[in-house]
């Protein structure tokens, strides 16, 4: 399996502030890469490299083979982008928006652009000025899911859609999967990325500081157990067990993958009344990442 | 809680954001008028050579229609501050329109209003103070302005009514634009509706001026503020109790706005937007096609405009060898060489002011590059297979194709009328050569744009400079007798004066090179750099 998108070193700087500080990041062809941080850890910034409109100070980045800055037009033909805010002309309507990216794109799918329309409910005879952020919103996802492209690059694209059109949304990127195509989405929203992705970067000032499927993920991260023991247990002399907590016949702790063995050995020894083991939320992963208590 | 709690923010916090611009325009004001005036002084020392230029106006329908009429033919002040009591009131009403609007409907379209109306802000509170920050910049220029022509030597009475009559003017003009805030929801439709406003106003009172006689103007004057503005008559009778007028129509204009501003929605207009196509006409498929649909409706604006004032302009001027019979008139027509020349004298000053205000659209048509990528919406288009020089092409073309139509209408309308009017057609051709012959100095500042738009979006606003530059050039570089290099600077010292003066093609094809070298560098460094962010 080729990659779409490889990025290394990339640094970015804005004069004395540093927004991309040594970044790598691949997407592979035909996943859903799910790319999350906080607001202003420079996921915008990481997009607007990948289109070629910001100029990067050092690292390398292709683009389905070619390099954004020096072959920006050829690259759009073959890539669709729909931006965290969408801007778009206010005396223009809706349709008129959505014709008009997907001609400058190369062409559009008439027949998918009316069930996408028809799909998120759209009035496409408004003009822009009148539309909501959502719905701004959605003229970009209807013109960027309409074009026959091969990436498509999502900043941040459900933030202003409601749950039912959020799961509209869910399922046409699924669907755009199946057809074996490849998606970069950025999002801080962790149930998001955690439904739509094959793979997740984190990305945390300007760096990605963790990339793998969220398998892997969860294989270098703590499990919450919860144990009613007939007996008693000391837990805290071994490693790989924290903020272990006695309240009576119950016991809680925070458990690392490679202590879970001998764990669940000592509880077992002391009889096992009922035990609840929870895995590790995107939350939790976020909070050891940006949170001040971390490993 | 009233609908006024939070004006005293809003307005401090509105002449923050203004705290560069605004002392700028309140400088540039009156000191445009105060050298002007003082440049014209010095070539009227006593009463007759002032009732000789008198009546060389007075007697013109054309200079009556352009500036008005001096009512009292030995004031060195009305005749000083001739150009400045129609053109002058153009000026300001423009910036108070603009003000208004700035602090006013943009604030509403961007949905900053929004952010503040959750606050502890009344209703009311966003106009009021956008009219508080325009009434200060007003009062500031009037009362800057009557200083300065006292401090140069004109009677200090008529100053300050001079001074007076402007600001109210210009109050005027900020109540109708507090109107059309209310009724557009877009701050640039809100504009458009005021200035049409200030151009009916103008044209009624070049028409009462025309009809009217040395008594007082026909009625129409009296149904525009820049008509009243005159009507008081600095230095020329000083009728003070005139001013009311300006002050009670304001008044009742900004009641109308309040009134309106209360029966409509935020972000809503009383002017419904109503649907349009569900998909994009065939058309539509390319940046130059966007930027034309962006664009048209300004440009018509403009063509419509400048097809009345050729024509009106036109059908007037030929009226100057009938009507100038008075023996001094007679007289200076003999010294400068008989009707003929003096004619083409009249057209070729009439198109090289209007060469500037050709400039201006153009800077505006090009600028709109730089409102495209802060507002975000080039993002949008340049993530698609739409390159920078395209992107930069498309609104470039439209300027330059722009002020080509304006140029040719202007001039077609006005040897057009003036054929009509005279019967001769052999002097069409020459006629629309003469206004041609600008454009070359036009499009100069058309490239200086796309220049400053190449090196970052928010340096664009230099043309503005460069134009109000070369206008003061032009206007008062011979008079204040500035060195030759200072005349030199200005593209449009080098335009050949048709058609009285004799065609020199060499400075137009340098002009020319010059563009396409600021187009070109504009460019270049367009692509070199980043996008900026909205």
């Amino acid at each position: 399996m080729t990659d779409v998108i490889t990025m290394t070193g990339v640094v970015k700087r804005f004069g004395r502030t540093t927004a991309l500080d040594g970044l790598d990041l691949t997407v592979a062809e035909g996943e859903v890469l799910g790319f999350l941080g906080p607001n202003g850890a420079g996921k915008t910034t990481t997009l607007r490299v990948l289109l070629g409109l910001l100029r990067i100070d050092a690292g390398t980045v292709t683009v389905l083979g070619m390099d954004p800055w020096r072959d920006a037009v050829a690259l759009h033909r073959r890539l669709a982008y729909v931006p965290g805010d969408v801007s778009l002309w206010p005396n223009l309507t809706g349709g008129e928006v959505i014709d008009l990216l997907g001609r400058l794109r190369g062409g559009l799918n008439e027949k998918r652009r009316g069930e996408l329309i028809a799909m998120f409910d759209l009035d496409p005879t408004k003009k822009t000025r009148t539309y909501s952020k959502g719905n701004r919103q959605k003229v970009a996802l209807i013109a960027a899911m309409s074009s026959d492209v091969e990436l498509l690059l999502l900043d941040e694209p459900t933030a202003g859609l409601d749950p039912l059109m959020e799961s509209m949304f869910r399922g046409v990127i699924g669907d755009w999967r199946g057809e074996g195509r490849s998606v970069l989405l950025s999002s801080h929203i962790l149930s998001e990325a955690e439904a739509l992705s094959d793979r997740l970067s984190i990305i945390r000032d300007g760096r990605v500081v963790e990339t793998g499927t969220l398998a892997q993920m969860r294989h270098l991260r703590r499990t919450s157990v919860t144990a009613e023991l007939r007996g008693t247990v000391e837990l805290a002399d071994l490693t790989g067990v924290h903020d272990v907590v006695h309240d009576g016949s119950r016991i809680t702790c925070q458990v690392d993958a490679t202590a879970l063995d001998a764990v669940l050995q000592r509880l077992s020894a002391a009889g096992i009344e009922s035990l609840t083991t929870t895995p590790p939320s995107l939350e939790q992963l976020f909070l050891q990442h940006y949170g001040s208590s971390g490993p | 809680m009233s609908r006024f709690t939070g004006t005293r923010t809003l307005t401090r916090f509105a002449l923050r954001r203004d705290r560069l611009l605004l002392p700028a325009w309140i400088v540039v004001f009156p000191l445009f008028t105060v050298s002007s005036a003082a440049a014209t002084m010095a070539l009227y020392p006593d009463a007759a050579s002032r009732i000789v230029a008198a009546s060389a106006v007075n007697d013109v329908p054309v200079a009556v229609a352009l500036y008005g009429r001096i009512w009292d033919p030995t004031s060195l002040g009305a005749l000083s501050l001739l150009k400045l009591a129609a053109m002058g009131g153009v000026m300001i009403g423009i910036l108070a329109i603009m003000l208004v609007t700035r602090h006013a409907r943009a604030e509403e379209e961007r949905g900053r209003t929004e952010l503040i109306g959750a606050t502890v802000v009344g209703s009311w509170a966003a106009l009021s103070a956008a009219m508080i920050v325009t009434g200060i910049a007003m009062l500031s220029i009037g009362v800057l302005s009557a200083l300065g022509l006292t401090i140069v030597g004109l009677p200090a009475m008529g100053s300050w009514v001079f001074g007076l009559s402007w600001a109210v003017t210009g109050m005027a003009f900020a109540s109708v634009s507090a109107v059309t805030n209310q009724l557009t929801t877009s701050a640039r439709a809100a504009n458009a509706l005021a200035l049409v406003a200030l151009a009916v106003t103008y044209l009624l009172r070049a028409i009462g001026d025309v009809l009217g006689d040395a008594s007082g103007p026909a009625v129409w004057s009296w149904l525009s503020p820049i008509g009243w503005g005159q009507q008081v008559r600095p230095y020329a009778g000083d009728r003070l109790a005139i001013l009311l007028v300006p002050v009670l129509f304001s008044f009742a204009l900004l009641a109308l706005a309040f009134v309106l501003a209360s029966r409509r929605d935020l972000g809503a207009g009383l002017l419904p937007d109503r649907p349009g196509r569900a998909s994009a006409p065939p058309g539509l498929r390319t940046p130059i096609a966007l930027a034309w649909r962006l664009q048209y409706p300004m440009l018509l604006g403009w063509l419509a405009a400048y097809a009345i004032l050729g024509a009106v302009i036109g059908s007037i001027v030929n009226d100057l060898g009938s009507m100038m019979d008075t023996p001094q008139a007679q007289q200076m027509i003999q010294a400068l060489g008989g009707t003929d020349v003096l004619l083409d004298a009249v057209v070729a000053m009439e198109f090289s002011i209007l060469a500037f205000v050709t400039a201006a659209y153009g800077i505006v048509a090009t600028r709109r590059l730089a409102t495209e990528e802060e507002s975000g919406h080039a993002e949008v288009l340049l993530a698609t297979s739409v390159s920078r020089a395209r992107f930069t092409a498309s609104h470039l073309v439209i300027a330059l194709i722009g002020t080509t139509l304006l140029t040719l209408t202007q001039g077609a309308t006005f040897a057009l009328a003036s054929a009509a009017h005279t019967g001769q057609s052999d002097r069409i051709g020459a006629t629309i050569g003469a206004a041609v012959a600008y454009l070359p100095a036009v499009w100069l500042l058309t490239g200086l744009v796309v220049l400053l738009f190449g090196v970052a979006p928010r340096l664009t606003f230099i043309a503005w400079i460069a134009l109000v530059g070369f206008l003061l050039v032009s206007e008062l570089g011979v008079l204040l007798d500035w060195p030759s290099w200072v005349l030199d600077a200005s593209p449009f010292t080098h335009v050949p004066r048709l058609p009285a003066a004799d065609m020199t093609w060499t400075p137009l094809v340098v002009l020319l090179v010059l563009t396409a070298a600021l187009v070109a560098g504009g460019i270049a460094r367009f692509r070199a750099r980043d996008l900026s962010t909205p």
